[in-house]
């Protein structure tokens, strides 16, 4: 589609490139005290755009900008969930970034990239869509200027991204060489049609993973994400564990199914490798690795919040696995553990950080007790923490029967055994932030009041984490829809 | 909703209830409990009442009763699917009963009232749903609620070594019920609907080996999909080298806990293995069974060995426990009339018996505060109402006739003696080290100079009595006249047995 038509497809986007210019300038006429003015704001943007998006959610995939994006629903879907997701670190943000403006401001930048990563149709776009999101990712982990953790996370993030981003540029640089083709379905077209060496592909294809693996935190490219997670102010923690991943994920099964694979020609809900370089299988060692990595790295941490840093590698690790089996059963499994994924690792960041000013930071001593002091808030803790483990009847549970299902439909049993396994071991760190708020009574410590506010916000976060363990039909029904993805130019 | 939904979900309406009680007014909280559960007991009784004996369940759903069938997530084919039978409706009748009196038990308990009595309901719905569940992945949720409030039960009522007994519970039983995960998930995926045609959680579409496909045609598949199931059923049981958690757990519980524990949750994994394993993958059963008759030998031998040396009178009750899943495993493995019935029985019969036993210790406890068994003596001059029952109990444990479990013990050996002599020869011997304990136990506590320390320690009270008489009475009244059961057993039973190669 030409330039000129395809701006109409593209009117979330442009409305957060204009809210965004529209809040840098009202930020210059507010004065201090009045700034949460802009988070408000930032949030009815994002907020906007989201359903701007899923406005189109019903319209035929197509390709925009002459194949540099494509409009399908699986694209669309990320897009709702970035923008929902942007919104609820608003929220989380509020009470420490009351006065920096500029930090709202930054994160709808990210859900302006956050937009685009999940539609790109081009290597070009890959790159830009995955450096929009980099960049101010460093900016906001590095936000407390004056904080050294924060910056020195900052630093290591940077540095990492700037690596990862090149070893993947000159994957991508390899694999035009070898089709002569930015376009990502022509790619694809000549790959499949043959006359490709596997051994060169198979370097692109570790050179591309590099990037992805990087931004979604996968072993062996994981090493910045216990120092960024833990130095990084929370909300941001929160946000870089959720927001950006989502969008990593689409990222990558977006460059599954085209470079990698394209869709086999009886059944359109499965893929097979364009070149054969044992994707699948190099993906299962990935993920096992990822997996344990993170849950036995998590087995030994006193502070939760890097706890959470290793946990969510584990997490990555449950996805990956998933990916192996290149069918949409997996993408779909995916899809909907990122929609569990996201109240319940917001759930614990959030009380996270509502609480660790007044329990005196965020180690799993400082919790002792917690159960007697704030029961509602300790209860809501436990959700979360059993709900990451997958225990019935939280909604983490559900997530994880999909993605396991995915895996055994399709035979892989020992890995699923692996993945099964690496849950159990997570079970003995959450449970340890259990174990400190009710099993640890301390009667010389006084109750805790919190705020109406904070107990809203658990509520919103805690409720679907409940509901979507026992009851998850019509959430699954729109990520089940929301697998359409566009081929073509 | 039917009456099965009702009884079952009463005590979490009571849970519901509870929350909204204020955490000072103890004794509201305490009544809720105690009446949601008896409610349940209540109906769990009057379907006794109605029971139909001539059905015999198992693998069809016109054969189920009190069957209530919706469908709960369509996409998934997950549904909302319980009945009983002859084999479930003895233990959901059990687990009523035990929830009940476990209130009762738990009357006294120190702090955190609120959060107890509602950890509880939770627990005894979870009960009560795994033995009524007809879906696999109904069955699953139940399953694995249950390990929610009993961490919290152990881990924070318990005994000094709270925290280590309950993360030990939780990791054991996660571990094998993980691996029931897998196995579900690859029935689901390796059975067809015979209607629609898709896959299904329903278990009696497991059941029919004509719906199996693909990895349950193989015989690996099968095999090694049996080995996972089997160890997730045999933790809970626990089976031999998976009992470790056991001693622990029931050691540090409170009392309440360590009856439903012993009384109930043991009885899972013998349940589930029936009720699941067999009919799904019958060949398999065959295949393994000596491996289980042999695994059954060495429970009972081990745990009467082991219990002969405890110090602790808990632990004693808690080996003796292993022991008698033994004969459980024994009767199953056999196959024969005589040995599957006597196998379930049992699963009966140790319910009753050891929830006494476990009552019986926690009485104690709560006068003098230990339980080492050298530091009584004499205790039938101080207490001898207290010795009469515990007698009673701990004769009826070992088998004696005129109790449930020489009924069940006389059974097993019946029906496993024509197919494993050897084995059930060693078995027998199991009688004799039981015997050899418990009356060591009984002479060193109760009979003997008195302790005295002891002169002046309090009987056994109205309360305790009210919970012990019951269940003495129905195991000399089953030891007598077990018809009303085994009648229900034999009918599901018998006719299990068809399926099995």
């Amino acid at each position: 589609m030409s330039n000129l038509n395809s701006i109409q497809y593209f009117i979330p986007e442009l409305f957060l490139t204009a809210a965004i210019l529209a809040l840098i300038i009202v930020d210059l006429f507010l004065k201090r005290k009045q700034k949460s003015i802009i988070a408000y704001l930032s949030a009815a943007a994002s907020l906007v755009a989201g359903f701007l998006a899923y406005q189109q959610f019903s319209l035929p995939a197509t390709s925009i900008f002459q194949g540099m994006l494509v409009l399908d629903s699986f694209a669309i879907f990320f897009k709702i969930l970035a923008a929902f997701s942007t919104v609820i670190v608003v929220f989380i943000s509020l009470d420490k970034f009351r006065e920096t403006a500029e930090y709202f401001i930054l994160l709808l930048i990210v859900t302006l990239g956050m937009f685009i990563m999940p539609a790109v149709n081009d290597i070009l776009m890959i790159i830009i869509a995955m450096e929009i999101v980099g960049l101010i990712s460093y900016v906001l982990a590095g936000i407390h200027k004056t904080d050294l953790k924060s910056t020195e996370a900052a630093l290591k993030y940077m540095i990492y991204g700037a690596v990862s981003t090149g070893i993947m540029a000159f994957g991508f640089s390899l694999i035009y060489g070898l089709t002569g083709h930015t376009n990502l379905y022509d790619i694809q077209m000549t790959l499949a049609s043959g006359h490709v060496n596997s051994v060169a592909m198979f370097i692109a294809f570790m050179m591309v993973l590099a990037g992805l693996g990087y931004k979604i935190a996968m072993v062996p490219f994981h090493f910045w994400v216990p120092d960024v997670y833990e130095g990084a102010p929370t909300p941001v923690t929160a946000f870089l564990s959720v927001g950006p991943k989502a969008a990593g994920f689409a990222l990558f099964i977006r460059f599954l199914v085209t470079i990698v694979a394209h869709p086999s020609s009886g059944a359109a809900d499965t893929f097979v490798q364009n070149v054969d370089i044992q994707a699948p299988f190099l993906i299962a060692v990935l993920a096992v690795l990822t997996m344990t990595l993170g849950n036995f790295s998590a087995l030994n941490q006193k502070n939760i919040k890097r706890m959470l840093g290793y946990s969510a590698i584990a997490h990555v690790g449950y996805m990956v696995m998933a990916l192996v089996v290149f069918n949409k059963d997996a993408f779909g499994a995916i899809m909907f553990y990122m929609i569990v994924y996201l109240f319940m690792n917001f759930g614990a960041f959030w009380i996270l950080e509502s609480l660790s000013s007044k329990l005196g930071g965020e180690d799993i001593e400082h919790y002792k007790g917690l159960g007697y002091r704030d029961s509602f808030t300790a209860v809501s803790m436990a959700v979360f923490m059993f709900s990451l483990t997958g225990l019935p009847p939280l909604a983490g549970f559900i997530g994880k029967v999909y993605l396991f299902a995915a895996v055994i439909k399709q035979g892989w049993l020992i890995l699923a055994l692996l993945g099964v396994l690496n849950s159990v071991v997570s079970l003995f760190y959450y449970v340890s932030v259990v174990k400190a708020m009710f099993l640890k009574q301390d009667d010389e410590l006084a109750p805790i009041q919190t705020s109406l506010y904070h107990k809203i916000m658990v509520l919103i976060l805690v409720v679907p984490t409940l509901v979507l363990g026992v009851y998850w039909s019509p959430v699954i029904e729109f990520t089940t829809n929301s697998i359409g993805l566009f081929f073509g130019r | 909703m039917g009456l099965l939904s009702l009884a079952t979900f009463f005590p979490l309406l009571g849970m519901v209830l509870i929350l909204f009680i204020p955490k000072k007014n103890i004794s509201a909280i305490k009544i809720v409990a105690l009446v949601t559960t008896f409610l349940s007991l209540v109906l769990t009784s009057y379907m006794w009442s109605q029971y139909d004996y001539s059905l015999h369940g198992i693998n069809m759903e016109s054969q189920f009763q009190f069957v209530e069938h919706f469908s709960w997530i369509a996409t998934y084919h997950i549904e909302y699917f319980i009945g009983v039978d002859g084999l479930s409706f003895p233990m959901v009748w059990l687990s009523s009963l035990l929830s009940f009196l476990a209130i009762i038990a738990s009357w006294n308990i120190p702090k955190a009232q609120k959060g107890y009595f509602s950890l509880f309901l939770l627990l005894a719905t979870s009960m009560m749903g795994v033995f009524v569940s007809l879906d696999f992945f109904l069955f699953y949720v139940f399953w694995e609620v249950m390990l929610l409030p009993m961490y919290f039960l152990i881990g924070i009522w318990g005994g000094p070594r709270r925290e280590y007994a309950a993360i030990k519970f939780f990791l054991y039983t996660l571990a094998g019920s993980v691996l029931m995960l897998l196995a579900m998930l690859a029935f689901y995926f390796n059975v067809t609907d015979p209607v629609t045609g898709g896959h299904t959680f329903n278990m009696l579409h497991m059941f029919d080996q004509n719906n199996h496909i693909g990895l349950l045609k193989t015989f690996d598949g099968r095999f090694w999909l049996y080995i996972a199931l089997f160890i997730g059923f045999a933790i809970k049981v626990p089976v031999f080298p998976f009992h470790t958690w056991l001693p622990d757990a029931h050691v540090e519980a409170p009392t309440a806990i360590s009856v439903i524990l012993a009384g109930i949750l043991l009885k899972m994994g013998t349940y589930g293995l029936i009720r699941i394993s067999y009919p799904i993958l019958p060949d398999i059963a065959r295949y393994t069974s000596y491996a289980l008759a042999v695994l059954g030998v060495i429970n009972i031998l081990y745990g009467a060995f082991v219990a002969m040396a405890q110090k602790d009178l808990k632990k004693l009750v808690a080996y003796s426990s292993v022991s008698h899943m033994g004969f459980v495993m024994l009767g199953m493995a056999v196959f024969t009339e005589a040995g599957i019935n006597g196998a379930v029985f049992q699963m009966f019969s140790h319910g009753i018996i050891t929830a006494m036993l476990f009552l019986l210790v926690g009485v104690i406890y709560d006068r003098a505060h230990h339980r080492e068994i050298d530091g009584f003596g004499g205790l039938a001059v101080s207490m001898p109402v207290y010795t009469g029952i515990a007698s009673l109990a701990f004769f009826a444990a070992l088998g004696l006739p005129g109790f449930t479990g020489f009924i069940a013990e006389a059974m097993v050996f019946i029906g496993a003696f024509p197919v494993y002599r050897v084995l059930t020869i060693i078995a027998a011997l199991g009688i004799i080290i039981t015997a050899g304990y418990i009356l060591w136990m009984v002479q060193r506590v109760f009979l003997g100079k008195l302790n005295p320390k002891y002169e002046n320690i309090g009987d056994i009270n109205t309360r305790e009595l009210s919970m012990l008489i019951p269940l003495g009475i129905l195991t000399i009244f089953f030891g007598i006249y077990p018809m009303p059961v085994l009648n229900m057993m034999k009918m599901s039973l018998n006719y299990l047995l068809t399926l099995i190669p």
